[in-house]
């Protein structure tokens, strides 16, 4: 498979989580564990672009796809927008959540650059965080969408 | 990259946000040693049984396995039992029965996490079932089964009774009142559930003889001494490191035994040993909190004078006593019961029982129970409104301890330190348009059929943080005191070590703030170490809203105390007396100048150079710039606020939507206004969840019916609105810059508003009162005139 653009090779048992393989195997570790029953949402990672929950989906079946981790979001020293979105509004408290709502959050702007506010919600709503309350995360998605290219340094 | 506020208190950016965007938090479970096992626990399936048999040959011969261990080989090393935090004792692993499901029967380490559970497939347990006590009621009834037969001389499920207030005041109150009002009212087992489970990685040295232990706790110090003391390892070979914690909301206050099976395990194995509990554990077998019974009565005048509030609590404290409390407080916090009220007599009495279910109790940002008795006393109000048919607002306004009777002695004994509640409650009302509500209420109740059923609903809270004074509080003999050691670098920046560990409140940010502004220093130059008891001072850790009430008084008295010194380093530097200097920040840098003679000075960044340069001091000043305290606290802080939550029922489904809710939060002085409203937020949404939706309940058997995230329902973002948020500020006068504690206000508040609300929403139905959690299906059952309670 493909893991943030470099091409991984490895033999692992068939039931090996994805989730498991890049945090153990890989030391990705910024993609979590919190649920096992595809609740929490801590471990989304894009596949083939699509966020899914990697502890779905076993490693084996990841051959020859391109997944991406919140490892991959900043780019050449410059934070994607979402990532200083979350810094600007206070998106994130204890940070377990936080790689998961990233990359939902990365994948919605993908499809739609300029979401509602319902339309964030209902893009995460397939994951918890316990100390936000949700209304700095949807304002931290909105702020960006509102600046597509970045903050000002 | 980020703008940051220039100098101390205010909006500044978090620091510790800079590893988490970019998925490098450094959690437990995230730390890979070399030569690193992994263990897991095998638990018991039943909530009651003797064990007969443990057969672990088959999981010994698994190639992959390093050890198994059982509760007799832990029996053997004297480590089958430890002690709670409550001063009752619980088994490290069982060894005669097991007393709730999910209980650690026996652990497996293995080369890799999913041998370990592998293994555990191999462990052959026979059980011998006996009767579950479940039903909380029934505990102390003759012919339930006997829990605690380990303890010697024990006959029934007895924990502990306890009681505050004036028994015979309160009852000759109530004989005389003109209105009383009597509900019971029963508040549910709910879970903390952080997204992060509990976990450690233990690794013990057998050359140095010492043990690292990380861990996720909310308490490494208190935690270090507990295992020093329960383990035999002298305490300075221990250290505790509590790294990102993914969330704790009290749940990571006690000592689990899956830390001491890590340890065990590390020692038998000279290896180090990992231990992350999957989210069942986490939910079925980790502190809980709440469940509390209580029966509340109300005494009051026909024109609404509150009177007495009176109540009995049946507490259910589950297998082992494993609340965190002070100690001379086994039912917490919970003798705030009287709320924000100016009332004649108060008492309550509480017996606290065993069932066999999970240990716990405390948790779940409750400030030691006083979300029980917030929950308690604003029902009562509400139902009193009722009765009398009066505006909830009003009612409490009518009864409200007036600002000027701050410091108020309660009459159950505690000193409010401040408020000025009136003027948080009409903030409340002007934010939400409550007179406009109310119309709007009346409008749609007036159109009648096929209308949602709309309810406002109202609370009003104070709580009493920052445990605690030292006469009064402490844990297994630990006095509740934190530490904070300052050291100014001779270039002028700093770093702070604080005893409290963040759980994602901001500690890194806050404390830097705060130090920043006492020393006119930049906060980017001041760095915050915690959560490593080898290098910071001794504390009790962050829980009961503590930190910035207790650990934020000693890192600004820390600050004063270098302060002082460098005024006389200063006096000396410019030879004029120290009182004829002037401390300013105005020209954007702390800096002494002669009085009148602003720029005649020098900066505390040349003050610093000189305490650790080679020029002269002052006679009797000793070189660098450090200082250590260990901070005690005169009183707790009591911060309050006023609740509003709106809601529509869809009369067809019973499905609650809540509409709007307005806060307004009096925590004192604010550090950083972002991180307190984040606090805010976050509690609002733990409200809403417990009013609606997470419930830890049982079957008769005892199996935990709340054992996953598809049973334990926590809410998004589809169940939340924005929130609408207000601001008083009365400083808290016994803290040194007036803060009082805002973790746990808003978990505290929210749960009766919304509850009120949704009552208000069936008055049409003649609805009294309904227990959490509000489910369709009970709201729907109260509509229905079946109102029963879950448990």
């Amino acid at each position: 498979m493909t893991v943030n653009g470099e091409v991984v090779t490895r033999d692992v048992e068939a039931r090996l989580l994805l989730v498991h393989f890049l945090r153990d195997e890989l030391g990705l570790t910024g993609t979590h564990w919190g649920c096992d029953t595809s609740n929490c949402g801590t471990c989304v990672v894009l596949y083939d672009d699509e966020p899914v929950k990697s502890c779905t989906v076993l490693a084996v079946m990841a051959g020859g796809h391109d997944v991406r981790t919140v490892e991959s979001l900043e780019w050449e020293g410059q934070l994607d927008p979402v990532q200083q979105g979350f810094m600007e509004c206070h998106g994130l408290q204890c940070g377990f959540c936080t790689s998961g709502m990233l990359m939902s959050a990365r994948a919605l702007l993908d499809r739609d650059p300029d979401p509602s506010e319902a339309t964030i919600r209902e893009a995460i709503s397939g994951q918890i965080c316990r100390c936000t309350g949700y209304a700095s995360i949807v304002r931290s998605v909105r702020w960006a969408a509102e600046h597509p290219a970045g903050g000002v340094g | 990259m980020t703008t940051t506020t220039p100098m101390g208190h205010g909006r500044m950016l978090r620091k510790e946000d800079r590893r988490f965007v970019r998925g490098r938090g450094r959690y437990v479970d995230d730390l890979q040693l070399p030569g690193m096992l992994h263990l897991a626990v095998l638990r018991s399936p039943v909530a009651h049984a003797r064990i007969v048999s443990i057969d672990t040959l088959a999981a010994e011969a698994h190639p992959k396995v390093k050890a198994v261990v059982t509760g007799a080989m832990l029996a053997e090393r004297g480590l089958a039992w430890m002690p709670t935090l409550s001063g009752d004792r619980q088994a490290v692993l069982a060894t005669d029965k097991v007393r709730f499901q999910g209980q650690e029967v026996a652990f497996v380490v293995a080369e890799d996490r999913y041998s370990a559970r592998d293994a555990l497939e191999l462990i052959d347990v026979e059980y011998d079932l006996l009767e579950p006590v479940v039903d909380v009621r029934r505990a102390l009834d003759p012919d339930a089964a006997l829990i605690r037969d380990d303890v010697p001389g024990k006959t029934d499920n007895h924990c502990f009774d306890w009681e505050t207030g004036d028994a015979a005041a309160a009852e000759a109150v109530f004989a005389r009142a003109e209105v009383v009002v009597r509900q019971e009212l029963v508040f549910p087992r709910v879970h903390p559930a952080p997204m992060e489970t509990c976990g450690a990685v233990a690794d013990y040295d057998r050359i140095e003889e010492k043990l690292t232990l990380w861990s996720t706790t909310q308490a490494p110090h208190a935690h270090r001494t507990l295992l020093s003391m329960f383990a035999g390892i002298p305490e300075h070979r221990i250290r505790v490191v509590s790294p990102d914690i993914g969330g704790g909301f009290g749940n990571k206050v006690p000592v689990y035994p899956g830390y001491v099976h890590a340890i065990v395990g590390s020692i038998m194995t000279g290896r180090p040993v990992k231990w992350t509990e999957d989210r069942t554990e986490n939910l079925v077998a980790s502190g809980f909190a709440r469940d509390y019974v209580m029966q509340g009565e109300i005494a009051a005048t026909r024109e609404g004078r509150i009177l007495a509030v009176r109540s009995h609590v049946l507490a259910d404290h589950g297998a082992f006593n494993g609340t965190a409390a002070p100690r001379k407080f086994p039912g917490g916090f919970f003798g705030v019961f009287t709320g924000s009220y100016d009332i004649e007599a108060a008492y309550c009495s509480m017996t606290a029982v065993h069932t066999n279910k999970a240990p716990g109790g405390v948790a779940y940002a409750c400030s030691f129970r006083i979300a029980e008795a917030v929950y308690l006393v604003e029902r009562l109000v509400d139902m009193l409104a009722a009765e009398l048919d009066r505006d909830p607002v009003s009612l409490r306004m009518q009864n409200f301890i007036r600002p000027d009777q701050f410091p108020y002695t309660s009459r159950t004994g505690w000193v409010y330190d401040s408020g000025d509640y009136p003027r948080a409650m009409e903030l409340a009302l002007q934010i939400a348009g409550y007179d406009e509500l109310r119309a709007e209420q009346a409008e749609r109740r007036a159109r009648g059929a096929g209308e949602p059923l709309m309810g406002i609903g109202v609370s009003f809270f104070t709580e009493a943080v920052g445990a605690g004074p030292r006469k009064d509080m402490d844990m297994l003999g630990l006095g509740m005191a934190d530490g904070c050691e300052l050291r100014v670098h001779p270039t002028g920046s700093a770093v702070v070590r604080i005893s409290v560990q963040t759980q994602g409140q901001g500690h890194e940010t806050t404390f830097a703030q705060l130090i920043a502004e006492e020393l006119g220093l930049h906060p980017d130059d001041v760095d915050v170490v915690h959560g490593d008891t080898d290098s910071t001072p001794y504390g009790l850790g962050t829980y009961g809203s503590r930190s910035t009430p207790v650990s934020g008084a000693a890192a600004v008295l820390a600050a004063r105390r270098v302060r002082d010194k460098a005024q006389l380093i200063a006096a000396g530097m410019l030879e004029v007396a120290p009182d004829d200097l002037e401390w300013s920040t105005a020209q954007g840098g702390g800096r002494f100048d002669v009085r009148g003679v602003p720029g005649s000075g020098v900066t505390i960044q040349e003050v610093a150079m000189r305490a650790h340069g080679a020029g002269d001091l002052p006679d009797g000043v000793e070189g660098g710039l450090d200082a250590q305290i260990s901070y005690n606290p005169d009183n707790l802080t009591y911060p309050f606020g006023a609740y509003i939550c709106v809601v529509d029922i869809d009369p067809g489904t019973a499905v609650v939507t809540v509409r709007r809710f307005i806060a307004v939060d009096d925590c004192g002085t604010r550090i950083n206004e972002m991180i307190v409203e984040g606090q805010i937020h976050g509690g609002l949404t733990d409200g809403i969840g417990m009013a609606l939706m997470e419930f830890i309940g049982f079957d008769e058997h005892g199996n935990c019916l709340g054992g996953s995230l598809m049973d334990y329902l926590i809410p998004t973002a589809l169940e939340v609105p924005d929130w609408e948020t207000g601001t008083t500020v009365t400083p808290a006068p016994d803290h040194p810059i007036g803060a009082k504690g805002v973790g746990e206000s808003a978990t505290v508040g929210s749960p009766p508003a919304v509850v009120n609300a949704v009552i208000d929403a069936l008055a049409p139905y003649g609805v009294r009162h309904a227990d959490m959690p509000l489910t369709p299906s009970r709201v729907w059952e109260a509509m229905q005139g079946r109102a029963a309670p879950p448990f």
